[in-house]
């Protein structure tokens, strides 16, 4: 079964073509991996399938359903949700503020209520708050729920955009490079997170440099170079390829891949 | 959340207190009518804080829509024979229809482009109201009657200062209510980073709208509630210049703090009475004044005050 | 046929010194990424200076260039007292003190000078000239000539010296010129200075048209403004066709629709063209990076 589809999609900048011809799949519980050097178009695929940037030229599938072209938070309505390579966290609000935003679309949001604070809009407050905080709590940051998100440390901010893009329930998850930034055992807490969530029956599809990380985790590894895909298989097929060797593992990451 | 409860009950207090207190200390009926002159600025400022405070987006032409209000119920009962309350409500209701209206496609620009189809928006207004004399009295501006509810006469400087002090009391409730709502945090959202916000599932257009509009009908409350009081109202009102001065109200006391636009506006209003005893020097020293405090309290007055108590108090 | 040359000729007079506060607009933006809204009051001051020093017997010539000298210097004072020290601060906060400047500038020129409105000689006579049917005061040669020697030699600066190009690189990205070792804060000054003296210029120019008193900056600046927005912000050449095609529109639309509503037209037009053109009619689309 497949949940998430992107077929030939193409997006270019001022002539440069970022994005050539990629496709790609997920389904539900599985775990597709994006690799590829830097520059090679990872994130701006995720700005596509997720409806930031408009494809030049592809179609996008959500569980059976066009989407190409529909706005972000259309997307977001129909299970997708994500994360961002360069912090998009709300710098003013606390931790546990960014998460209840999360849970935007599972809130009841009428102007009037809100205006006058009925009891109802208090009650649905507190439900929010108590589910920002468990969220908070399975990616260790409970601590920090009251701390304006401004002032938290670059690690914990890419694990507060976890949480939040967690927040909304969804039936996709896209990550970009949710490690980057974080120790040793933060990385290792990340890895089983992101399991979890496959096990629940969510859909990831994960940018990450930690080839450790992506060897151990992927169902599926995607290697992107230049914009184009490179080859596409299981861990072990990516890692012997000697296209990717080449192309990307052919510095450090030959290294960490051979560990792996 | 705790804190937060807290100050938005210190906010509400605050404020009562201050509107309860202050005509014990009054001298003259003078006082009373300046400082109804800041509750109902202050009421704008509050509105306008939820536009660009809270939402982040700038309006440079807010002034629209409290001529818009204060015209509503000048030439609603003098012209249509409107009842004057209902003039108000039609008031409000014009500024909502046209905020929503020109909103969708001006929201959609950020920035400067934002800023100058805001001014844009409220030159045009102000000169409609200019131009149309036949309505509006043109330059020299009209006279208003007074406001009745249910056979009561609204007059008398005492009186206008409790009616405003109460509806800015509301205002400031409301604003504050909404912060702690999945709107309020929309809002917030979408100023920090519209891409994020979007990407869980906020309408980012609509949420900016929904702030156009409030912030609207609390300017045509404000200019309702000048014009009733004054009992006469000018094209000035609408004009380039007090959208300038509402923005820097609000920019003043502290984007995203109600108690800053309050402060801001209170300080907007009381200075150049003040400062009328330097006569010729007044707009000198006005402008003076604002660059100074910018430079000095960039993040607006009440943050730049709360910041250092706590820092004293830490230390 | 002459009532169409009629309105042309006006429009592009009026849309010259649009053009040239737009052209100051742009400096100081692309400089600093301050819009200025105090740049009407360089226009004012440039015709008050000229206004009075040729009052105190003073040769037209040289009282024009007291008045470029003195609005320069308000120019830099404005940067060195103003803006300088309020360095990081947010875009609204730094409207915000330009337009306390400008509050501040008209009370001055309300005190040292006067409330009343004033006019300078016509440069070289009153009598029109006649050009198919229409009537063209020779002052108007005099703001489209100097409008075009301004535009030049701003031209040639930018693009033939060293100090230009630094503004340029400055514009660009104003960390990399700093990183290359250009000294950002003299570029400033430097904007700020020379769109101050191109904001007089427009001001000497033209009052021998319009009349000038302490209060004219207002309306000038916001019209500069729009026009800025309507070539693309930062974008001179845009500047310099944002200005004309905004005089050109309230001339025409003056002529033919409303004359009591010539300054709604710029607005409109402006509206309409965001409303569009999200980037104005030459700005750049750019895809924001995420
Ligand atoms: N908004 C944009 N405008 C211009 N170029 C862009 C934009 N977004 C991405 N690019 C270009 O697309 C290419 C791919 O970048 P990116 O997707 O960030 O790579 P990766 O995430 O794989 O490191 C780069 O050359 C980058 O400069
Ligand atoms: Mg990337």
């Amino acid at each position: 079964m497949i949940i998430l589809e992107a077929t030939d999609i193409g997006i270019s900048f001022g002539g440069v073509k970022a994005v050539d011809g990629v496709s790609f799949s997920v389904g539900p519980g599985q775990i597709l991996s994006i690799i590829g050097p830097n520059g090679a178009g990872k994130t701006t695929l995720f700005n596509v399938v997720s409806g930031v940037y408009t494809a030049g030229r592809g179609a996008i599938r959500l569980s059976g359903e066009d989407v190409t072209g529909l706005a972000p938070h259309r997307l977001a309505e129909r299970g997708l949700s994500r994360t961002f390579q360069n912090l998009q966290i709300f710098q003013r609000m606390t931790a546990c503020e960014n998460v209840m935003v999360g849970r935007h679309l599972r809130e009841r949001c009428s102007l009037l209520p809100a205006l006058f604070r009925t009891p109802s809009v208090t009650r649905q407050n507190r439900e929010t708050r108590a589910a920002a905080l468990a969220l908070l709590e399975d990616v260790g940051l409970k601590d920090a729920a009251d701390i304006p998100a401004g002032s938290l440390p670059y690690g914990a901010c890419k694990r507060l955009e976890i949480a939040r893009a967690l927040a909304a329930e969804p039936r996709v998850l896209l990550l970009d490079e949710p490690a980057a930034g974080c120790n040793a055992v933060e990385t290792e807490e990340i890895d089983h997170l992101i399991r979890q969530v496959a096990d629940r029956g969510v859909a990831v599809v994960l940018v990450e440099h930690d080839m450790k990380l992506v060897m151990k985790i992927s169902d599926r590894i995607l290697v992107l170079e230049r914009g184009r895909p490179l080859v596409e298989g299981t861990p072990r097929e990516v890692r012997d390829d000697p296209r990717v060797l080449e192309a990307y593992l052919g510095q450090h990451g030959a290294r960490e891949a051979a560990r792996a | 959340m705790r804190v937060l409860a807290n100050q938005r009950f210190l906010t509400l207090a605050i404020l009562a207190v201050v509107i309860a207190v202050l005509p014990f200390v009054f001298p003259s009926s003078y006082y009373f009518r300046v400082a109804s002159l800041v509750w109902v600025s202050a009421l704008a400022a509050v509105g306008l804080n939820i536009l660009m405070g809270q939402a982040g987006q700038v309006s440079l032409g807010h002034a629209a829509f409290f001529g818009i209000g204060a015209y509503a119920v000048a030439i609603g009962p003098a012209h249509l024979g409107i009842p004057s309350w209902a003039a108000l409500l039609i008031g409000a209701l014009l500024s909502a229809v046209l905020a929503y209206l020109v909103g969708r496609p001006i929201l959609r620009l950020k920035g400067h482009y934002l800023a100058i189809a805001t001014l844009g928006l409220g030159v045009l207004v102000a000169l409609v109201i200019t131009t149309e004399s036949s309505w509006t009295g043109g330059p020299d501006g009209m006279p208003v009657e007074r406001l009745t509810l249910f056979g009561w006469r609204v007059s008398g400087s005492s009186t206008w200062y409790w009616v405003t002090g109460g509806l800015l009391l509301v205002g400031t409730w409301i604003a504050l209510n909404l912060d702690e709502t999945p709107t309020g945090r929309a809002f917030r959202a979408l100023h920090d980073s519209e891409v994020a916000a979007q990407v869980v599932g906020v309408d980012v257009a609509r949420f900016k709208l929904q702030a156009f509009v409030i912030a609207a009908v609390y300017a045509s409350l404000a200019g309702s509630a000048l014009a009733f009081m004054n009992g006469f109202i000018n094209p000035d009102q609408a004009g380039f210049l007090h959208s300038v001065e509402l923005v820097t109200m609000v920019v003043l006391g502290g984007l995203g703090s109600v108690l800053g636009s309050i402060v801001g506006a209170a300080v907007l209003i009381t200075l150049p009475q003040a400062l009328t005893v330097f006569q010729e020097y007044e707009h000198l020293l006005l402008g003076l004044i604002i660059i100074v405090a910018m430079i000095f309290m960039r993040n607006g007055i009440v943050p730049s005050l709360s910041s250092l108590l706590v820092r004293k108090a830490r230390s | 046929m002459a009532e169409f040359l009629q309105f042309l000729f006006s429009g592009l007079t009026v849309g010259a010194v649009y053009a040239l506060v737009a052209l100051g607009f742009t400096l100081i933006y692309n400089a600093s990424g301050v819009v200025n809204f105090a740049q009407g009051e360089f226009v004012m001051l440039g015709g008050m200076v000229t206004v009075f020093a040729a009052a105190a017997g003073i040769p037209l010539l040289l009282a024009a260039l007291i008045a470029i000298a003195a609005a320069v210097a308000i120019g830099l004072l404005l940067h060195r007292l103003a803006i300088e020290p309020a360095r990081g601060a947010s875009a609204v906060t730094l409207i915000i003190i330009t337009i306390g400047a400008s509050i501040l500038l008209r009370g001055l020129a309300a005190i040292v000078f006067d409330k009343q409105f004033h006019k300078l000689p016509a440069f070289t006579g009153d009598t029109p000239i006649d050009i198919m049917g229409a009537a063209v005061q020779p002052q108007s040669f005099w703001v489209l000539g100097g409008t075009a020697v301004v535009v030049l030699a701003l031209y040639v600066f930018l693009e033939h010296t060293i100090t230009g190009k630094a503004v340029l690189a400055t514009a660009a990205n104003r960390l990399a010129a700093r990183l290359v070792g250009i000294n950002t804060t003299t570029i400033m000054a430097l904007a700020f200075g020379g769109s101050a003296a191109i904001g007089a210029i427009a001001g000497i120019l033209v009052t021998p048209i319009t009349l000038t008193s302490y209060d004219v900056g207002t309306l000038l600046a916001l019209k500069g403004f729009a026009a800025a927005m309507l070539g693309g912000m930062g974008n001179p050449v845009g500047a310099v066709v944002g200005g004309l095609l905004l005089g050109l529109l309230e001339a025409f639309g003056a002529g033919y629709l409303s004359s009591t509503y010539k300054d709604a037209f710029a607005f409109l037009v402006i509206l309409i063209v965001l409303f569009a053109a999200p980037q104005g009619l030459f700005g750049r689309r750019v895809v924001e990076r995420v």
